[in-house]
């Protein structure tokens, strides 16, 4: 189960670097799925970001054009806090989610900063709906000491719209 | 079918009532496309996403599958995307630039002003084979309204200044707020929700609302340091401050202060940053010179949300957002949202504006998700079908507030008038009320 032995104080030298990356990121989806994501957020750098392009403009940039979500670090700070409270109606009852993510494989490594992708397939299961949102994840991971956490993850998705899901309610 | 029944208005009890099978029918939604969408003005673009002559978008209006474009002469056109020979699509793309369309199926050949100008073994047709006739077909009325693209598929339709009438003056609100004119940001929000299209119209006139459905984006605000929100906030900007008015021929507006809340354009805020109170003063500053304080007041410090009927909504608030839905059955409505901005805007000021707009806004909001899940939840309510109306009759006993449901009675009244056939004339406005007419009756 995820844990904090499960890659994300992987002994650096030890593991290859993509499994190392793929056993974060299978952690990180069974955290969000548990919707333990006081959890999740620890896993963020102070000056993150989390971005979801319009799905018209799946290269657009955040602050140039308009996306669907674009949160710093205070930002995806207060979304997990409503999230975790029951104001966020969308989410409340919670939505039971299945991420299915594949086709893991490093895009560059600078330093102490590591560029991935991933594919996606995330099912929400709502009110007698179930809605998958299919996509790729580009993250940048950064050691912080003898740990990886994320930079930057944006969820990119393949959708032409969102349709019939309407929202993107939960974390992507 | 009888439509007569559909709305129940009671002026001596101040009832206004609304038959939940408008939400639900497949018979209503037919008329509606009938009645409303091949008889109304409609929304399909700005200037400022065809610049160029040869620019365009794909559009779809009223069902139809339409071609936005700027041809070669420079004339801003629009033209249902299909081939006058067999029908497939002459235009594939979403956007971009071009001369001509090719239609891939016989490769009859369109040039940007819709004329036919090529067809394959042409030897197949006699020599007076008519090609004007053959032209990529236009929607009978194209008109805009300073740069905002409108069509109707009613040759006779009333001109679109006339139609638009009193909700040019908040349209120029907007229009005002550069001397460069403004231009639609790229990246387009797109979404389906499960609810019937007026319930969109009505939530996005709402304001009765905000305090129990928004309470995460207010405490976000409210945490910023030195952010004002809190009482001012209930109290002005959602709540009793402000007014909603009608704007007549079933539009109409909300109009507020903006409290504790952010407005690029330009009422300063924390979650802004220290380093952008100079540069708001400065765009503030510029407006008070052009305009004179008390327009200037009005275009900086308050928050204005309003629907141009049916189905055009325009949050001039946070950021600027132009929304347009319609319907894709009784229970689906389909979303198109855009950001409106100010075409010399900073890039500093461009992301302070997308960064307040996506904070609220669209399908990953703090707010607008749970105002879908609300509208979603009203339509599965009506499954209970014993529950025949929804009550829109709040603020008919008063002189009404921002939170009553005023607006609202203005669109259903001229939905109705529609709905029975009734010329455009329709009185759309609560009725006077206690001796004295209500302030939007008085300003006809």
């Amino acid at each position: 189960m995820a844990g904090k032995s499960n890659g994300r104080k992987a002994a650096r030298g030890v593991v290859d670097p993509e499994r190392e990356i793929e056993r974060f990121i299978t952690m990180e989806a069974a955290l969000l799925d548990e919707w333990r994501l006081n959890e999740w957020f620890a896993l963020f750098t102070e000056d993150a970001r989390y971005w979801v392009p319009a799905t018209d403009l799946p290269d657009g940039r955040p602050g140039l054009t308009l996306g669907l979500i674009d949160d710093d670090f205070a930002r995806l700070r207060a979304r997990v806090d409503r999230l975790l409270s029951r104001h966020a109606h969308r989410e409340f009852p919670w939505s039971r989610t299945r991420r299915l993510i594949t086709n893991v494989r490093i895009r560059e490594t600078n330093g102490d900063e590591i560029s991935a992708a991933a594919s996606f397939l995330v099912y929400r299961i709502r009110s007698g709906h179930v809605d998958p949102y299919i996509g790729h994840y580009e993250y940048v991971f950064r050691r912080v000491g003898d740990e990886l956490k994320i930079r930057s993850r944006s969820a990119i998705l393949d959708l032409e719209a969102l349709e019939p899901h309407a929202t993107v309610s939960f974390i992507l | 079918m009888n439509t007569e029944n559909l709305i129940a208005e009671d002026r001596e009890r101040h009832l206004f009532r609304v038959h939940r099978s408008v939400m639900t029918s497949e018979e209503i939604l037919a008329t509606e496309r009938e009645q409303i969408f091949d008889r109304c003005w409609l929304y399909i673009g700005h200037e400022s996403e065809v610049e160029h002559p040869g620019d365009f978008h794909r559009r779809e209006v009223a069902g139809r599958p339409l071609i936005f474009i700027r041809g070669k002469d420079n004339v801003v056109r629009v033209f249902h995307n299909s081939c006058t020979h067999w029908g497939a699509k002459v235009c594939r793309v979403d956007h971009g630039t071009a001369d001509t369309f090719q239609c891939f199926y016989h490769a009859w050949t369109f040039n940007n002003l819709g004329r036919l100008v090529g067809i394959p073994d042409a030897g197949g047709y006699p020599p007076d084979f008519d090609r004007d006739e053959l032209a990529l077909r236009q929607p009978p009325r194209v008109s805009n309204y300073r740069g905002l693209y409108f069509v109707s598929f009613d040759p006779d339709v009333e001109p679109l200044d006339q139609y638009l009438g009193a909700a040019r003056e908040y349209m120029d609100l907007i229009l005002d707020q550069s001397e460069a004119g403004m231009r639609i940001v790229s990246g387009t929000q797109l979404y389906t929700v499960r609810a019937n299209w007026k319930l969109i119209a009505t939530n996005s006139l709402d304001t009765y609302h905000a305090p129990p459905l928004h309470t995460t984006y207010f405490s976000y605000m409210a945490k910023f340091k030195g952010s004002d929100i809190g009482s001012e906030t209930k109290s002005s900007s959602m709540g009793g401050g402000g007014i909603g008015r009608s704007l007549g021929n079933g539009h109409g507006v909300g109009e507020s202060s903006p409290g504790g809340l952010a407005r690029p354009i330009a009422h300063w805020h924390p979650m802004f940053g220290e380093a952008a109170r100079g540069e708001i003063a400065q765009i503030r500053a510029r407006i008070v010179e052009r305009f004179g304080e008390e327009r200037a007041w009005r275009m900086c410090d308050t928050f204005r949300l309003f629907l141009i009927y049916p189905n055009l909504v325009f949050h001039d608030a946070m950021a600027i957002t132009l929304r347009y839905f319609e319907p894709a059955g009784p229970d689906a409505v389909r979303m198109t949202v855009w950001a409106m901005a100010p075409k010399d805007e900073s890039d500093a000021q461009l992301e302070r504006r997308l960064n307040n707009f996506v904070s609220f806004l669209g399908p990953g909001g703090f707010a607008h998700p749970d105002d879908l899940e609300a509208v979603e939840s009203c339509q599965d309510g009506f499954r209970s079908h014993e529950i025949e109306w929804s009550d829109f009759s709040r603020g008919l006993c008063r002189e009404p507030e921002l939170m009553d449901e005023l607006p609202m009675r203005a669109f259903w009244r001229k939905w109705h008038a529609q709905m029975m056939g009734i010329p455009r004339t329709a009185q759309v406005d609560d009725p006077p009320r206690n001796g004295f007419a209500s302030h939007q009756s008085a300003g006809k």
